[in-house]
This record gives C-alpha cells, sequence and structure tokens, in this order.
C-alpha cells in the first residue's frame, strides 16, 4: 500500500496553480491517473519516484517512509524501489537492449533473470541492437522489461502508450498487462487517452484543478472519447435474437446508426 | 564557479601567468608551503603543465558542459531509479553518450596549449631544453633574425594543429564511420 499527500505549486497550461492531492494506491493494484496535459500528472509520478520534492507532504510505502517533509525526510530515488517508464523510453543508447537490462541489475549479473525477461518480452530479436535502431513501441516494450527487472514495488508508467499505432498499443498493453500480473506489481499509469485500456485497470483516478477524485471505468472512458451507451440488436445474421450492450464512440455510434437505417438487421436503441 | 573557470578566456594570458607566478613564488605563503614539501612550479616543466591545464581548462570544460546539458534527462533519472549512484550514473551512461563533446575538450585543450605563449613565458621562463615550448622559440627565432628556423617551428606547429582539427572534425562528423562502411 502506498500513501502519499502531495502539495506543490505547479505551472500548467493556464498558469501556476496548486496540486493537492492525497491518495492512496493499495498493493497490487492497477491506478489509471488521468486528466488533461498539464494537469499535473507526471509531476506526481515524479514525486512518487523521488525524482521531484513536494513542497509539503508524506509519501509512504508499506511502513517505510519515503518522504515527510514535517520530519525532512527524503529517501533517494536509488532507495525507493521504484519503476519509472519515461515518455521517452530513457535507454542508455550506449548499450544493446541485453546490456540495458544487465546493466539495470542490483544485483551482479543474473543470467537467468534475463533471459526469463527477454523471453517474457519477446525481445530476443532485439536483444543485441541498439536502442536507436528500435522502433517506439519495441522501445517501450524495452524500457518495461528494463524498469521490472529489479522486483521494484511500484511501476510507475507515463504515457507509455501515447504515440504509437493501433494495433502496437495493443500488443504493448498486453505486455503491461503480463508484467503487472507476473511481477505482482503496484502500477500507477499517466494516461490522457483511456481508449482500449479499461479491460486492464482496477480504478481510474482523475486530476483536474490539482485535485485526484475517483471516478468509474465508464464515466472516465466517455469522457475521453464522448461515449455513448447503447444496445445493438441483431436477429437475422445469426439467426436469434442477442443483445450487445456497448461502449462506442460518437463516430462508430453515428455509423452504426447510419447502416441500421439501411439495414434491417441490425437495430439500435440508446 | 563557472565565471571562474570561463575566465581564461577572455583575460590575457600574461595576466593568469603573472598571477600564477605570484602564487607560486617561494617568497609567498603558497608557493612556500609547496616549497617546504618539495615542489617548485615556477620556472620548472611541471609548472608549466600546471599552468596549461588552468589555462586550457575552459576549452575541456565548456564542450563537456554543453554534451551533458543535451542528455536528455531520462538518462539519468532512468539510473538512478535503476539504483545506480551519481558517480557511476556519471561514468557508465553520461560520459560515454557525450564522446564527440569529450574529443572535442581533449583535441582543443591540447592544440589550445601547443599555441601557448603568454602564461608558459611567465611561469615557464623559456629556459633552453627545460620550458622552452616551440611557440617562444619561434619568437626567440624571429628576434635573432634566423627566419629558416622560424619557418621550420612555425610550419611543423601548422601542421600538427591542422592534422588534429581535421581529425576531429571527421570522427565527430561521422566521416570515418562511414567510409568504414
Amino acid at each position: 500500500m502506498i500513501h502519499c499527500q502531495l502539495n506543490k505549486q505547479l505551472r500548467g497550461a493556464s498558469g501556476i496553480f496548486e496540486l493537492n492531492i492525497d491518495a492512496q494506491f493499495p498493493a497490487r493494484t492497477f491506478t489509471i491517473l488521468f486528466g488533461e496535459s498539464g494537469a499535473g500528472k507526471t509531476s506526481i509520478l515524479r514525486m512518487l519516484a523521488g525524482l521531484m520534492t513536494p513542497e509539503h507532504g508524506l509519501i509512504t510505502s508499506q511502513n517505510q517512509v519515503w518522504f515527510d517533509s514535517s520530519k525532512k525526510i527524503y529517501l533517494k530515488p536509488q532507495l525507493r524501489k521504484g519503476a519509472f517508464v519515461f515518455q521517452d523510453q530513457g535507454l542508455f543508447p550506449n548499450m544493446t537492449v541485453r546490456k540495458n537490462l544487465e546493466f539495470a541489475q542490483r544485483q551482479s549479473n543474473q543470467k537467468k533473470l534475463i533471459d526469463e525477461i527477454i523471453e517474457l518480452f519477446e525481445l530476443g530479436d532485439l536483444q543485441h541492437l541498439s536502442p536507436i535502431n528500435l522502433s517506439g513501441g519495441q522501445k517501450q516494450k524495452v524500457a518495461l522489461a528494463r524498469s521490472i527487472i529489479n522486483q521494484p514495488n511500484i511501476l510507475l508508467l507515463d504515457e507509455p502508450l501515447s504515440a504509437l499505432d493501433r494495433r502496437t498499443r495493443l500488443m504493448l498493453q498486453e505486455y503491461i498487462q503480463k508484467a503487472h500480473k507476473e511481477f505482482k506489481l503496484t502500477t500507477i499509469m499517466v494516461s490522457h487517452d483511456l481508449s482500449e485500456i479499461h479491460k486492464i485497470t482496477d480504478r481510474v483516478l482523475k486530476l483536474e484543478e490539482g485535485v485526484i477524485s475517483e471516478v468509474t471505468v465508464e464515466t472516465a472512458f466517455g469522457e475521453t472519447n464522448k461515449l455513448i451507451k447503447g444496445s445493438i440488436i441483431s436477429s437475422k445474421a445469426i439467426g436469434e435474437n442477442i443483445k450487445l450492450e456497448i461502449l462506442v464512440s460518437r463516430e462508430a455510434y453515428e455509423m452504426l446508426e447510419k447502416r441500421s437505417k439501411d439495414d434491417d438487421e441490425i437495430r439500435l436503441c440508446k | 564557479m563557472e565565471a571562474l573557470i570561463t575566465m581564461p578566456l577572455v583575460l590575457p594570458p600574461t595576466v593568469i601567468g603573472f598571477y600564477l607566478l605570484v602564487a607560486f613564488s617561494p617568497s609567498y605563503a603558497l608557493g612556500g608551503w609547496l616549497g617546504s614539501i618539495g615542489l617548485q612550479f615556477v620556472f620548472t616543466f611541471e609548472g608549466l603543465v600546471l599552468a596549461s591545464v588552468i589555462y586550457s581548462l575552459p576549452f575541456m570544460v565548456q564542450p563537456i558542459q554543453s554534451g551533458l546539458t543535451n542528455l536528455a534527462p531520462s538518462l539519468a533519472e532512468a539510473a538512478y531509479l535503476l539504483g545506480k549512484s551519481k558517480i557511476t550514473t556519471l561514468i557508465r551512461v553520461l560520459l560515454p553518450n557525450i564522446k564527440p563533446s569529450l574529443l572535442t575538450g581533449i583535441v582543443l585543450a591540447f592544440a589550445h596549449t601547443i599555441g601557448e605563449f603568454g602564461v608558459v613565458l611567465m611561469i615557464g621562463g623559456s629556459i633552453p631544453g627545460k620550458t622552452k615550448v616551440a611557440s617562444i622559440a619561434i619568437y626567440d627565432e624571429v628576434e635573432t633574425l634566423d627566419y629558416a628556423m622560424a619557418n621550420a617551428y612555425s610550419l611543423l606547429l601548422f601542421l600538427v594543429t591542422f592534422l588534429i582539427l581535421v581529425v576531429v572534425y571527421l570522427v565527430n562528423g561521422g566521416y570515418l564511420n562511414r567510409m568504414w562502411k
């Protein structure tokens, strides 16, 4: 369980604002933190990791205090055992993929563990390449693999799925899910777009005007995709009446609606 | 600190030479203390080297500094999060990724030192066979109207510095790598 109370002045899109949050992240849960860009999502991750210090606040992980402004405690990032996947991945260009993983280990060379990780993330073909020669999705995969090699107690992901095409995004989601489950991690993922990701997450926190609130997956999903809840009823094609509850984007809904008008196989109701 | 390191860029070399000469002179505190532990920097080769190091420091520091600031901050941060100390991060991650800047710094500092005149004259004193460097020798030969000798020295310095710079630009421009393939 990670508990944080953070207070910090941040500069956002519309000037300086105060970030003031109090949140708990139960062990082994997957949390998505979403909000508009400039809302302070990345800053929260950075404060949890120890790369940024809040003006006031408290961060504890299990029984360990990571930060306490009243007692002037600040635990260095090296000692927090957190894993961070940066938006620009932060892979070391002077090392191959495999060397990146080897260097990342806290204990000396555990070949077996590295082989396991390489297999889990299907990096076999890439392991001797330099990060410079990898695609965006491959880099994210390597960064994810590297971050969890020391069995961290918290995994912080900063927009890992942005700037990827749909197929790569789906693939990477699978790996994130795999990592989260296999390594029994407490994961916090920052995102401004929730398309498709909702199946992984346990809960969604929304960051707005410096304050965090918990929202349902549907609300969050609807907000980022302008969702419409509807049902499709199909009859002839399958031979029986099937009713499907769906959540689709407005665009897709309009397309379905148009089709249902000139095709009586699909009926749409709100 | 930065201003202090950059000073030799703008300060006349003779000024630095003069202050170093005074500082290392046995009749003053620092020079006297150094003398008592057996170090003599005035009019010796060692002193000349030390003065050149100080004088050429900005040429080494500035490329390295700009190289480091141009690196993505996530490199160092990723290393810290993987439990690496600042020293390990510097040696294994940061420095290997600014090799071109390192090379530029080393070579510029070296080439600049070759052509140094004022500082080495002040602190070295141009003692033949000991602290007389090529750039000072040229001046001496011209003084004694031996233009042939001065020309020989000059041509040598010209070629050496030119070659050094050519090599730096070839390596940093990646021409050698491309030719290799």
